[in-house]
């Protein structure tokens, strides 16, 4: 197996030659998000314009840049020529941008999104002053966009493995678990649980065999930053959790996705693999005496299968249930062996604090929520897409200078954080900062990081209900104050939407609710309330107006709900099974 | 047993011993037989017992538990529309009920001639496109079709899915 310092040798001189322009080097999104836009269609045009011309060029498909407004990109560094970034290529554009700039060396203003490095492009913005790059600190987003996922030897050469390396060379395990706790890290997935503190009780957990589980079910409508990170940089979370195994002293990692998302499974799988190839997993990991091993599980649908007993049971082939606790995770994980569960975007920063310290980590953001935040914004704005920033930056500035407007003059009426059993927020009410406390206070909660704007033409009531469907769809039945109580709820927004509510019906959703956030045995239930309690606080007038008026101002409810049918199984019915045995 | 069933437990068996997870489980086994056939034959969930060494009823009450799965062969094109919050502020809905309408369902399912089954999504992952799409494994958004107007896009899509519904394009 080759040494760390062979391989950063290797790496380097394969980028110095990729990245020097000699031979044009064409970088394409290829991330969900490029895929929707057509950049399939936008790559083999390209491939085929340039036979057709006899030129050669460098392809690489890499992530989300997070600049997804702007998908398909077309980022293409030449010799002698600034770094350029084209926006919204489409097919029939192909041959008018192979021609003008790569035979010509004229850049297409229109059709340029930026320019990024030394020399400026007149008429064309630089990278750093697009709306959206304003307020970035790029953490375990480094990458994305910048390198080929597929590409072990691109990850290298930007830095990549070097904490792994001096992890395992220079440090020992209890100084890796401190650095992580002196980084302040708390966990993205959700519950905010500080990373450091969660390592330090499965340091303490009997071996050999432990796990590390990296959670990217990300079931939230709205989110797919998990998905994101593993689509465009696979390698800083295949990185994080060999160092979260080293730290603790586990001895296998499981990346957990979703059946049917193949470009996270397949990139994450990729990874894997050449980590095994280049000694960086299994046996032995760079000379030492450190074992680790990875492999990707899947998961069918199922939301709750996010949920960190429920994610063992799933790895475990069963129903996604969540189990009882304790025994908790760290004494009794997946096949009853002790687990620690992290989320993607969590362990995904690891890497860059064991390389620059946790201190460096706990500069960026505030008091207790350090770092950055990933998030996914979408909705009636204009620029949707995935980005970086540091934590206590004010939601009003994201929407305001990072998000956009409305389309077609519209205004922001609320923001949908945290997924379904987040909530909804006024607009009037968005000027808090970026601050685990602070938004869960405001009855919204960070989550996974998906912010959802609608504008005044989206009706609160009929937001809730959506939510409630999600929610009552995915409860998993394991406890009945979820199970009935999502069924209640669901029935009685149905009802307010259709304007046929009955007198008691907020006192009966209210009493249902608050059952469930106390009886339900996992946060699905628990936090099954909060949509509809957040609702209630920011626009109890459109409730009135639907129950006592009759009416809905928006206009969307209009009787036409399109939601799944109210089962798990949707087709069960289809055929009865017969079995002969 | 005939060529037709020999055939069917030669694929399946095939998918569980080749196609499988490094680490075997019932729902492993399930997802490998699924990617192989597009769906959970009876013979399936008798074979992932015997395979995984559990009985029918764990078997069974995976398969149900998970949305994914289906236990009929699929229709020729899979349509899956996204109706997440996301999609649904952008105009979800009136793809839903165009595309239900154009193809005679009332509900997700499969059209009487078997041509096209669709499904309904909680999120395809591409909200920053929506609303968007998912045909024959492919994803369809306003960007990728060439149009950034809502109402526009809604009479599009539904005109590619009946396009797709009519064989026009594969
Ligand atoms: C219903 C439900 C769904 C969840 N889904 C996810 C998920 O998709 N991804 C995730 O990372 N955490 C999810 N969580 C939170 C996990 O249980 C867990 O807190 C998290 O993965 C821990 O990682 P962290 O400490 O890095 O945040 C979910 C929780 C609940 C109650
Ligand atoms: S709260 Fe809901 S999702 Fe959680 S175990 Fe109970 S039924 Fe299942
Ligand atoms: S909400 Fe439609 S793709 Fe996510």
């Amino acid at each position: 197996m080759p040494s760390f310092e062979e391989l950063l040798n290797t790496a380097q001189q394969k980028y110095q030659e990729l990245s020097s322009g000699d031979t044009p080097w064409i970088r394409i999104g290829t991330a969900v998000c490029g895929h929707a836009a057509g950049s399939d269609d936008v790559i083999n045009a390209i491939s085929a314009e340039l036979e057709k011309r006899g030129l050669q060029a460098n392809i690489s498909p890499v992530g989300c840049i997070g600049l997804c407004y702007a998908e398909p990109i077309v980022d293409i560094v030449k010799a002698g020529q600034p770094r350029v970034f084209f926006k919204n290529v489409s097919v029939d554009q192909v041959p008018e941008l192979v021609d003008s700039y790569l035979v010509n060396n004229q850049i297409p203003r229109e059709m340029a999104l930026a320019y990024s490095g030394e020399s400026s492009v007149d008429g064309v913005p630089s990278l750093d002053s697009l709306p959206m790059w304003k307020h970035q600190v790029r953490v375990a987003m480094r990458n994305c966009g910048e390198i080929d996922p597929t590409d072990i030897y691109q990850y290298i050469a930007r830095g990549g493995y070097a904490a792994l390396n001096k992890a395992i060379s220079r440090m020992d395990p209890s100084e890796v678990v401190k650095e992580v706790q002196d980084s302040g890290l708390r966990g993205r997935g959700g519950a905010a649980f500080s990373t450091g503190t969660k390592w330090s009780f499965l340091v303490g957990s009997p071996g050999p065999t432990k796990y590390i589980l990296c959670n990217c079910e990300e079931g939230d409508p709205g989110a797919y930053n998990d998905k994101g990170i593993l689509e465009s940089d696979p390698h800083t979370l295949v990185e994080g959790t060999i160092l979260a195994g080293y730290a603790t002293g586990a001895s296998n990692g499981v990346v957990f996705i979703r059946h049917g998302h193949e470009g996270p499974i397949d990139r994450a799988q990729k990874a894997i693999d050449d980590c095994y190839e280049l000694g960086l997993l299994g046996d032995n990991i760079l000379g030492s005496e450190f074992s680790f091993h990875m492999e990707v599980s899947l998961t069918g649908e199922s939301y709750v299968a996010g949920e960190e007993t429920a994610l063992m049971e799933s790895v475990e082939g069963k129903r996604a249930m969540p189990r009882f606790r304790p025994p908790f995770p760290a004494q009794s994980g997946v096949w009853g062996l002790p687990t620690n569960i992290n989320n993607i975007k969590t362990l995904s920063y690891v890497p860059e604090i064991i390389s620059k310290g946790g201190e460096w980590f706990s500069n960026i953001g505030i008091e207790r929520s350090k770092g950055t935040a990933i998030l996914c914004i979408s909705g009636n704005i204009t620029r949707p897409g995935m980005i970086e920033v540091p934590m206590g930056i004010t939601l009003k500035e994201i929407m305001e200078d990072v998000a956009g407007d409305a389309p077609g003059g519209h205004k922001l009426k609320f923001l949908q954080t945290g997924g379904p059993l987040g909530g909804v927020l006024s607009a009037s009410e968005i000027d808090i900062p970026l601050d685990f406390e602070a938004m869960a206070q405001a009855g919204a909660i960070l989550g996974s990081g998906g912010i959802i704007a609608a504008d005044d033409r989206a009706c609160a009531v009929d937001m809730t209900r959506l939510l409630i469907a999600f929610c009552q769809y995915e409860s998993c039945g394991k406890c009945f104050p979820c199970r009935l109580g999502m069924t209640n709820l669901i029935e009685i927004l149905e009802r307010i939407c259709k304007f046929e509510s009955r007198p008691d019906d907020l006192a009966l959703m209210r009493s249902v609710g608050q059952n469930m956030a106390g009886a339900s045995l996992c946060g699905h239930g628990q936090l099954g309330w909060n949509p509809v309690q957040s609702a209630l606080k920011f626009f109890p007038e459109e409730f009135e107006e639907h129950m006592e008026q009759k009416i809905c101002r928006t206009g969307q409810c209009d009787g036409l709900m399109i939601t799944p049918q109210r089962t798990r199984s949707r087709w069960t019915s289809a055929q009865p099974l017969e079995l002969r045995i | 047993m005939s060529a037709l069933s020999e055939d069917l437990r030669d694929k399946i068996t095939d998918a569980l011993v080749n196609k499988n997870a490094k680490t075997v489980t019932v729902l492993s086994s399930l997802l490998a037989v699924e990617d192989e056939l597009g769906y959970i034959p009876p013979r399936a969930i008798e074979l992932v017992a015997l395979y995984t060494k559990s009985t029918i009823n764990d078997v069974w009450g995976v398969a149900s538990f998970y949305t994914n799965f289906r236990f009929t062969p699929p229709g020729e094109h899979v349509v899956e529309i996204c109706w997440g919050p996301t999609c649904h502020l952008l105009g979800a809905r009136g793809i839903l009920k165009s595309t239900l309408d154009s193809l005679g369902l009332s509900e997700e399912g499969d059209t009487a001639d078997k041509k096209v089954s669709l499904k309904y999504s909680t999120c395809l992952g591409a909200c920053s496109q929506g609303p968007v799409v998912h045909v024959d494994g492919k994803m369809i958004s306003p960007q990728s079709i060439g149009r950034t107007d809502g109402s526009a896009l809604v009479d599009k899509i539904s005109g590619m899915i009946s396009d797709v519904e009519n064989g026009k394009s594969q």
